[in-house]
């Protein structure tokens, strides 16, 4: 199939011939990324395209990337919205570095993500989407479908809005401005056939999602069958594609993304502990999906609460956990400046609080749709005084659930706010999730205080085995106590103290309890099937896929490295320093200048690098693969 | 007894129990500079509590900080000393969590008027139940003297040694701007009014916000003078606002207010224009424009001054109303269910490999 000789064809509706018989060819793995502009509707496109994959049983990841205008300007540059799917019939681990096939709706989709392409990869194009008006708006000086400029690409033009406006013809109640609003679901249903994706399952969707509004609904379905029928039928698209289903361990499956995990987690947390949970936070991009999600729960017993600001959001939480509650809050990056003080407060008050940074790129207001892991150093530093916490970081889409219960598990075991670190990257992508056995999750006993505990007295600060204080709920007969942010006699009494022996004394006993934490987190594991590698690639939070891919393919050429990931970003696990230290190097990917190494140089004496990537984007394995190669040399 | 969350059924309406002031008086000394109003306000309330028949035990204190933030410590409930201006955000986290407790804010012009001054007035605005005690001082006490955003004007402070520039609030005022349900003003050293006040606020439900003059003795001494003490002519200034009854002050009752055509109100000698053409105070009136102009009657409380409850109206409470979107939620949805929340949306199953060896 030569792109080339398509355009100059000079396809236009109605003179598309049918051809009798069409090629199958099998790929392993697709990269498709969809761009458009914002109204497009390519994230929904992206979404059900992704819905039918994981239902055929593909391995996938997916990678959405919108700008954070709502609705920037049509047709220009910064209006462009892309999504970004993974697809192959084994093992995936990221949303792939480039893209084999672009979907370009307008010239500046096609101007802003061109690059990306992977050379010789194929381009498909609303040929109606490239006005005159668009092209300039997207800098074009002449149109790039027929100026030779795409001929190292194949490409395919196709007017997507015409055939849709066409094939919605004679439904009653669409305007001419509502037919053309459908093409996304004639660009879905092409690349459904393109690479027999099911459509049964897009067309529920369809009717299930506009049952209200019948001509929308019966608009998007003629337009998705539409385009499906363009691919089966016409001769430009000689050969479709399929790509088997990937080996999987036995079990069911949902895909998930990271967002809608960690709800998940946070309701398991509920569930499994019989504490009920509230949660409350401010509207911040892009956590707010986390209080959208969890909104939809109160059957579950789950408080959720818009807060006025990201301060008062913390202190409900705050609140809600004294009062005997799963005090959640979550926000990022500025929100997470802005709770500090109140993080603080419940490091003293030492009550179980987990606090959500969905982390997101750059100083000040930044990149808010972009990703950037670059918190780590504030979750652990960023309050004033010494104000120890425990941190998890999320490492995968779905790992997003675990880590939720693990937070959780670790505020209500230890009496202390946790904060759970994910980034905008794992809380947008997805991935097939094997369900766990509800049963077999880790259970937790908020142990409520309901007796006085020495004598007739009741010490609100007397700790247990674990360093935790007892957790004593209003309600609860004859344990009435105060409790506050002045230092404290913080093992016994809780009354206020200026003493200078116990306000050191305090300080370590808070630092020697989060330090406890410790004991709970199981032997690493690391991946160093030769035993004497030569390098080790340490990793944490959503990098997580990329490190896998890049180490594998290091290894496919010969060289020995070795793969460790942290979930416990503080404490450390207590046999890191010893793993750290057997290695001649360490490389560290970031998505920040370097936090984890600044950490483990600090705490171990080691010479660790850092391979740092700041630039709205996951690292992807290619690059990463480069530069191991390149400290091996 | 303790299920859970901790919920149980003592001090719900219906179990009378016996509580003397004694029962609210914590072991903790009070540490406020001698001759502080604080003293008074604190010795009212654990006087107050009692005849409100909750155990101690259902009963929360929150406060910020400032001097005022103390308070917590010193009444024998449930208490949290948080951090400063964030007391009403704790407090609806408690209140809203567990609406079965009874829950009281401590506040002050600076912790909760400045920098806590979001947290206010949108829990009066979504009429959490709380009970706001806001003392205002008209000074930063804690902090040795600063002014405060409801000092007057021109104050010369030692952060102010020219004069402070700013227009001070009026905290009644701002509080019924706010969309408060409750509003009152009363007096630290008027122990009865005070507590009638009290009363009130507690039988409101959702959030009742107390402005209560304090006197500072150390950094402002005698800023409610006028108000305040007898020898400063308190007697003439107080205008005691009680519902429906005619707004009338004075040593005799010779002053009163009336409302002119316009809306405005006006103070006049009830002699002059007879005691029907006087205001008939009306709390529960449901638009708030009256109770506003009240507030406005004095921005200062340097001349005749109304006190007592300006405004007492219902509307729904926030916690409650949380409470019945859950129980509709769980009624309409079936009791959460994890396993069937984990399989929504599309699944797929891998089988086990049939012919596995």
């Amino acid at each position: 199939m030569d792109g080339k000789e398509v355009r100059e064809a000079g396809p236009r509706p109605g003179r598309f011939r049918p051809v009798a018989q069409k090629t199958i060819e099998e790929r392993e793995r697709v990269v498709i990324r969809f761009a458009g502009d914002s109204g497009d509707g390519m994230q929904l496109t992206g979404d059900r395209f992704t819905n039918a994959t994981a239902l055929i049983g593909n391995d996938l990841a997916t990678l959405p990337d919108f700008p954070a205008e709502i609705r920037a300007p049509a047709g220009t540059l910064h209006g462009v919205s892309a999504f970004q799917i993974h697809f192959a019939s084994d093992d995936i681990l990221t949303p792939g570095d480039q893209p084999n096939v672009l979907v370009a709706m307008n010239p500046a989709a096609l101007k802003v993500n061109l690059d990306d392409l992977e050379k010789g990869g194929i381009v498909i194009a609303n040929e109606d989407g490239f006005t005159d008006r668009n092209l300039e708006k997207a800098g074009y000086g002449s149109n790039p479908l027929t100026d030779g400029a795409l001929d190292e690409y194949q490409l395919y033009t196709v007017p997507m809005t015409t055939i849709t406006v066409r094939a919605l013809d004679g439904i009653a109640g669409i305007t001419k401005k509502e037919a053309e609003r459908s093409k996304n679901f004639f660009a879905l249903g092409l690349l459904s056939w393109m690479y027999g994706r099911p459509t049964d399952v897009t067309e529920r969707w369809i009717e299930r999602k506009f049952a209200k509004k019948e001509a929308i609904r019966d608009a998007n379905l003629a337009a998705f069958r539409a385009g499906y029928n363009f691919g089966e039928t016409t001769e430009i698209f000689a050969v479709h594609y399929e790509v088997k289903p990937a080996p999987a361990e036995p079990g069911t499956y949902r895909n998930i993304n990271g967002a809608t995990a960690t709800a998940y987690g946070l309701v398991a947390a509920s569930d499994r502990s019989g504490i009920p949970l509230f949660y409350a936070s401010y509207p911040i991009t892009p956590a707010s999906e986390l209080l959208h999600e969890l909104s939809k729960h109160k059957n579950f017993g789950v408080r959720t609460f818009q807060a006025e600001d990201e301060i008062a959001a913390a202190n409900m939480a705050l609140g809600a956990a004294f009062a005997g509650h799963l005090g959640v809050t979550g926000t990022s990056g500025p929100g997470l400046d802005l709770k500090a003080e109140t993080i603080g407060l419940a490091v003293m008050l030492e009550l179980p609080m987990v606090i959500v940074d969905v982390q997101r790129a750059g100083p000040s207001t930044g990149m808010p749709t972009k990703t950037e892991a670059a918190d780590l150093l504030l979750a652990m530093y960023g309050r004033h005084g010494e104000a120890p916490l425990p941190i998890v970081a999320a490492y995968t889409p779905s790992n997003c659930f675990d880590a939720a219960l693990e937070a959780a598990r670790i505020a209500v075991t230890y009496r202390t706010p946790v904060i759970l670190l994910t980034d905008t990257f794992l809380a947008n992508s997805s991935e097939p999730w094997r369900l766990p056995d509800v049963d077999s999750l880790p259970s937790m006993d908020p142990s409520f205080a309901e007796r006085p505990n020495m004598g007739t007295e009741f010490l609100p600060y007397l700790r247990d085995e674990n360093l935790a204080r007892p957790w004593a709920v209003p309600g609860t007969e004859g344990l009435e106590h105060r409790i506050g942010g002045l230092e404290k006699e913080a093992d016994s009494t809780g009354n206020i103290s200026y003493d200078p022996q116990n306000h050191q004394w305090a300080t370590d006993l808070r630092a020697a309890k989060v330090l406890k934490v410790a004991d709970d987190i199981p032997p690493l594991r690391v991946d160093d099937p030769s035993g004497e590698a030569e390098i080790l690639v340490l990793g944490w939070g959503s990098t997580y896929g990329a490190i896998r891919v890049a180490v594998d393919r290091a290894r496919d050429r010969g060289k020995k490295v070795a793969r460790l990931h942290l979930h416990h970003m503080n404490p450390l696990p207590k046999d890191l320093g010893d793993i750290l230290r057997r290695y001649p190097k360490v490389l560290v990917p970031e998505m920040n200048t370097g936090q984890l190494v600044k950490l483990v140089r600090a705490e171990y004496l080691v010479d660790a690098q850092v391979f740092s990537k700041v630039q709205g984007q996951p690292i992807f394995a290619e690059e990463l693969e480069e530069e191991i190669i390149r400290r091996l040399a | 007894m303790n299920e859970g969350n901790g919920q149980q059924s003592n001090g719900q309406p219906g179990a009378p129990i016996e509580l003397s002031k004694k029962d609210f008086i914590s072991d903790q000394e009070p540490r406020w500079c001698p001759g502080c109003g604080d003293y008074a306000i604190l010795s009212t309330v654990q006087g107050f509590l009692p005849e409100l028949g909750v155990p101690t035990h259902q009963m929360v204190w929150v406060a910020g900080i400032g001097c005022s933030g103390r308070f917590a410590y010193y009444v024998d409930t449930y208490g949290v000393h948080g951090i400063h201006g964030r007391a009403p955000a704790l407090a609806t986290g408690i209140a809203t969590a567990r609406p079965d407790l009874s829950v009281w804010v401590v506040t002050g012009d600076g912790d909760g008027l400045s920098i806590g001054g979001n947290h206010l007035i949108h829990a009066l605005r979504r009429n959490v139940d709380l009970k706001i005690l806001l003392f205002n001082n008209q000074i930063y006490g804690l902090t040795k003297g600063q002014y405060s955003p409801t000092s007057e004007e021109g104050k010369v402070t030692k952060s102010t040694p020219f004069g402070s520039l700013d227009h001070p609030f009026n905290p009644v005022a701002l509080a019924i701007g706010a969309e408060a349900a409750f509003v009152a003003r009363t007096i630290d050293n008027d122990r009865q009014h005070f507590t009638e006040v009290l009363r009130a606020a507690a039988s409101h439900t959702g959030a009742a916000f107390i402005e209560i003059y304090q006197n500072c003795n150390v950094f402002n001494d005698g800023a409610f003078a006028a108000v305040r003490d007898k020898q400063h002519g308190a007697q003439r200034n107080q205008i005691r606002l009680e519902h429906g009854k005619p707004i009338r002050f004075g040593e005799q009752g010779e002053k009163g207010v009336v409302q002119k055509p316009d809306g405005s109100l006006e103070v006049v000698d009830v002699e002059a224009v007879g005691e029907d053409a006087l205001l008939v105070h009306d709390a529960h009136r449901e638009n708030p424009a009256l109770a506003f102009s009240l507030a406005q009657l004095a921005h200062q409380p340097t001349g005749p001054t109304p006190i007592g409850i300006f405004r007492d109206v219902s509307r729904p409470v926030y916690g409650e109303a949380m409470d019945s979107q859950l129980e509709m939620a769980e009624q309409k949805m079936g009791r959460g269910d994890l396993a069937k929340l984990l399989l929504g949306g599309d699944t797929w199953t891998v089988e086990e490999p049939e012919n596995a060896s």
